[in-house]
């Protein structure tokens, strides 16, 4: 020790008249990350509840909201936090699907009540709901989960141009579990779906490669999963919510790649089917299309015994008839059908009520009907010119097609419609087409433009790349013949579609005129129903809406005649899966009736 | 100066027998128990030391813990992988940050995921400011345990710089939650590196004023050399690491035995002493101090300005890992920290197991260390040793 480490520590007397360093209210402020409390864009928050899913502490949980409403794509309840749990980590915040959560910088709050400490951001007003600072994602490619779908391997434009071939490949196992994994599991699609299916639980089987677990949990909803893998109109998708900062799930082609995976001969094994008791009562189905399928096979697995009529000569109705093979090929539809009738269910081909057979000799025969009759019949624009032989209803081609009877394939054809049948029938011409001619020259022009036809985004896209010219945005006004022969569509310009009440109300600009030639005109834009087969006297007992249309119970598809229940196309819809729900409902509202006529 | 040597009758004490274990008889009136802790502003967190005195000396310690246990790797073996990070930080209050990184680490280990490079440098830098912060409490809290309470108080002030620039980093002060498995939650913010660069200037005169303050004063140099000696031999027996080990004169350093990270990147040398008593372990604490300002710097220079600073990871709500178990060190300012992690193929881990370096200094070496030490050392010998009792616990 010397002297110096006796003088050295009185240095620090130096700092006697320095600035004290401590802080003093009003309290600072804090960093522009700072994890302070939270905010909520309630407008975008759809409700996923990913951010209650992530956090560790359940500091999160999702209510119900005054004022917000469970709608499609939106839960319609909103996160509650509780700060006598969170531990700021912000991976809420991380996890949201919508960026709808974030943070302030915000930090003191004080109150004597404990409760208080609970809120819903966004819905309890706080004065930090507007603060700029504060945690949120750094960017928008930071994510938890995958942001970009696995790419589906397709045939390319010139390999399937002149083709039926079936146009998507299918996953692989490892494409399947790492689109798979991207699921958060909110079942925002399950309550969207209209069979409600439970998506997220089908999903999780392909993650843990259960494919006949997946298999199981996809028939407790939906009987015909190899059809809906390829075609459904996924509205799941839509309202996918990862779609909102992403892309959505494949949600229907995992359902593909699950059908798939399981042979026909193992159906009955994996679904257990082999020990339905049977029930001594008899349900007539008619129609075997989606809605009339699905109905047989929750009757059947309940033990009804079931006798389905067909008009046509081969079951699956639009599915077969109206779908081109290389969206969805017969033998997958086969697939499906083939393990519904092995059932026990009875099938008569080449039979149409009203004629072969009448309603009244069912109601005789059978404890319940159910028709699912679907729209056959194609609307006309009756445009002048409509009546020309070479002008032909979309939905009577494709029938054809699929029937193998030869059509008419004009040079130069236009297809007047926007939705997806309209496409089917556009992109079927323009193959035949280019088999006979070598070349295609086929037009689809609807009144929707662009930005809001019907058709899918990925069939509006395909039908191009297929040579196809599509060409929104006209009304159709005149078919131009002459010498007997057809012209052309004279079109004028649409303005807009829908007035302002959302009704259907076309609005023209009649001096920008369009045209375009055409050997040939197929009309596509939508089907009507063929009811005949239901006797006046049956008719004038039935529900109607103002505009004629039947009307059924919501919940068991049952009409005012106890026995005869309806769905499909017909009820709602239209397309696949409203069908395929109507039936599984219709299903058990016919189950219901019965054992309430056995009670009685 | 004999003539004020007060010579001790060690007849008093109690004999060793031939085993080497000290011989009390407590009923004999000769011997005092008192408990230092579990609340006690000389024991750094809750532990308690059963001390049987004679006179003021010592002559049997016994530490006890369990007074702040949370069973915090049986919470993380109930967590998903991405929740456990938050509860991992949480077993050192101290230096969270090692925690985070060991963890994450782990995870991506056995995962098999590499984090990019820009990750790994900011993960370094957090570390660094993470033992930065650390000594700025235990280099002047060495001098609080001698009621030399100035130095903390700069201390404590020196350590809000480093706070507030974790704060606008990380977005916290203390439980940074920044880093994720697959790498970091953000990057630098703008200018960031020239407020740090301030702070660092202050911190270095801050270096000076505890050299004065502490090293050269002949109170603390009393209190401190030649106490509490740990002789060499004790290193690899009671499993010592970190400043402990190397004012010994062992060079133990995971950074340059096991670099990870961008370490290997960084030029630095850690300091080694060659007797380790109170003074010495402080003052190779100091020189750590040195050494990570050094570092920030040597960081925020060579760091890459932009990149991408999260790998790709499954979905974190449903990530399976598949069966193994790793062992991932890093350097704490204590020491060697590491975390075992078992996996079986589920989305949460089977076994999680800490290796803190306090568990060692603590519980074991300090029993040792206390038997012939003066009460009045005991707080100084104990944060000597940087025991962290949430690390020992948790």
């Amino acid at each position: 020790m010397s002297l110096k480490d006796t003088i050295l520590p009185f240095k620090a007397w130096g700092n006697l008249f320095k600035e004290p360093v401590t802080l003093k209210d009003p309290m600072r402020e804090g960093a522009a990350r700072y994890r302070g409390f939270h905010k909520n864009d309630i407008n975008t928050c759809i409700g996923c509840g990913s951010c209650e899913a992530i956090c560790e502490n359940e500091a999160i949980v999702m209510v119900p909201v005054e004022g917000i409403e469970t709608k499609s794509g939106d839960s319609g309840l909103r996160p509650m936090v509780d700060y006598g749990r969170c531990c700021w980590c912000a991976l809420c915040v991380d996890v949201c699907t919508t960026d709808s959560l974030s943070m302030s910088n915000e930090y003191t709050w004080v109150s004597d009540d404990p409760e208080e400490f609970k809120y819903i951001p966004g819905v309890d007003k706080k004065h930090w709901d507007d603060s700029e600072k504060g945690w949120k994602k750094p960017g928008p490619d930071y994510s938890f989960y995958g942001l970009k779908r696995v790419e589906m391997d397709e045939l390319k434009p010139e390999e399937r141009q002149d083709s039926f071939i079936e146009i998507i490949k299918g996953f692989s196992k490892e494409e399947a579990i790492k689109e798979a994994d991207r699921c958060v599991e909110c079942g925002i699609c399950t309550a969207t779906c209209p069979a409600h299916m439970g998506i997220p639980d089908y999903i999780r089987a392909i993650r843990e490669d259960n494919i006949e677990e997946g298999l199981r949990i996809m028939y407790e909803t939906n009987p015909l999963p190899e059809i809906c893998g390829r075609i459904c109109t996924h509205k799941c998708e839509t309202v996918c919510s990862i779609g909102h900062r992403g892309e959505a799930l494949s949600i229907r082609w995992l359902k593909r790649y699950l059908a798939d995976q399981v042979p026909s001969s193992e159906y009955a094994e994996v679904l257990r089917s082999d020990s339905i008791e049977k029930i001594n009562r008899k349900v007539a189905i008619i129609g075997a299309g989606p809605a009339g399928l699905s109905a047989a096979y929750y009757l059947a697995m309940m033990g009804y015994q079931i006798t389905i009529f067909e008009k046509l000569a081969a079951a699956g109705g639009m599915m077969r008839y109206g779908i081109p093979e290389y969206r969805l090929p017969y033998d997958q539809i086969d697939k499906d059908i083939n393990y519904i009738l092995s059932l026990g269910v009875d099938i008569k081909y080449n039979v149409t009520i009203g004629k072969d057979i009448s309603l009244e000799q069912l109601e005789k025969e059978y404890d319940a009907v159910f028709a699912g009759t679907g729209l056959h019949d194609g609307r006309s624009t009756r445009i002048p010119g409509t009546d020309h032989p070479a002008v032909y209803q979309s939905i009577d081609l494709l029938r054809q097609i699929t029937l193998g009877e030869p059509i008419e394939v004009a040079e130069k054809i236009v297809v007047i419609g926007g939705g997806n049948v309209a496409m089917d029938i556009t992109r079927s011409l323009a193959r035949m087409q280019r088999q006979k001619y070598g070349k295609v020259q086929t037009i689809a022009t609807s009144l929707e433009t662009e930005d809001i036809m019907p058709a899918d985004r990925e069939e509006v896209v395909e039908a191009r790349e297929e040579g196809t010219v599509i060409n929104p945005g006209w009304g159709p006004r005149e078919i131009v013949i002459e010498n007997k022969k057809i012209k052309g569509l004279k079109v004028v310009e649409c303005l807009s579609v829908f007035d302002e009440q959302k009704r259907f109300n076309p609005k023209f600009d009649e001096s920008h005129e369009n045209f375009f030639e055409a050997d040939m005109v197929v009309e596509s834009i939508g089907q009507g129903a063929n009811l005949s087969y239901i006797p006046t006297n049956y008719l004038e007992k039935l529900d109607k809406d103002p505009r004629g249309r039947i009307q059924v119970d919501k919940l068991t598809f049952q009409t005012r005649l106890p026995w005869l229940f309806l769905g499909g196309d017909i009820i709602e819809g239209p397309d696949v899966i409203h069908g395929i729900a109507n039936g599984h409902k219709a299903a058990k509202g016919i189950d219901q009736y019965l054992n309430k006529k056995m009670e009685e | 100066m004999s003539f004020f040597k007060i010579e001790t009758d060690r007849s008093k004490y109690p004999q060793r027998d031939a085993e080497g274990k000290m011989q009390i008889d407590l009923d004999s009136g000769k011997y005092v128990k008192l408990w230092q802790g579990p609340n006690h502003p000389g024991v750094t967190g809750n532990m308690s030391i059963e001390l049987t005195l004679a006179g003021d000396e010592i002559v049997e310690a016994k530490t006890h813990v369990g007074y702040l246990h949370r069973g915090f790797e049986k919470l993380i073996e109930r967590r998903l992988f991405i929740q456990g990070m938050q509860t991992s930080i949480r077993m050192c209050v101290a230096e969270p940050d090692s925690n985070e990184y060991v963890y994450c680490a782990c995870v991506e280990e056995l995962s098999g995921i590499e984090i990019p490079e820009m990750a790994k440098w900011i993960r370094t830098l957090i570390l660094e400011m993470a033992r930065l912060q650390a000594l700025l409490r235990v280099v002047p809290g060495q001098g609080g345990t001698f009621a030399l309470g100035v130095g903390v108080q700069w201390g404590v002030y020196m350590r809000e710089l480093i706070l507030d620039r974790f704060e606008e980093l990380t977005g916290a002060r203390i439980y940074h939650m920044f880093m994720t498995p697959g790498g970091v939650r953000g990057l630098l913010p703008e200018g960031f590196k020239k407020r740090m660069e301030e702070n660092l200037k202050e911190i270095d005169r801050f270096i000076d004023r505890i050299d004065n303050l502490m090293y050269n004063n002949a109170v603390f140099k009393k209190r401190s050399i030649d106490v509490a000696v740990i002789p060499p031999s004790w290193i690899d027996k009671y499993g010592i690491v970190g400043p402990v080990a190397r004012s010994a004169g062992f060079k133990r350093d995971v950074r340059k035995d096991y670099p990870y990270l961008a370490y290997d990147q960084l030029d630095f040398e850690p300091k080694v002493m060659n007797h380790s008593d109170i003074y010495n372990r402080s003052r190779t604490r100091w020189h750590d101090l040195i050494t990570t300002v050094d570092l920030i710097r040597q960081i925020m220079a060579k760091m890459p300005e932009k990149g991408v600073f999260k790998a790709e990871t499954p979905n974190v709500l449903h990530w399976q890992i598949p069966r193994g178990e790793t062992y991932v060190r890093s350097e704490a300012s204590r020491g060697e920290y590491g975390l075992y992690m078992v996996t079986d193929g589920s989305d949460k881990p089977r076994r999680i197991n800490l290796r803190g370096p306090s568990y060692n200094n603590a519980i074991a070496v300090l029993e040792d260390l206390l038997v012939g030490a003066n009460i009045a050392d005991v707080a100084a010998i104990m944060v000597s040793l940087q025991t962290c009792p949430p690390e020992i616990e948790r």
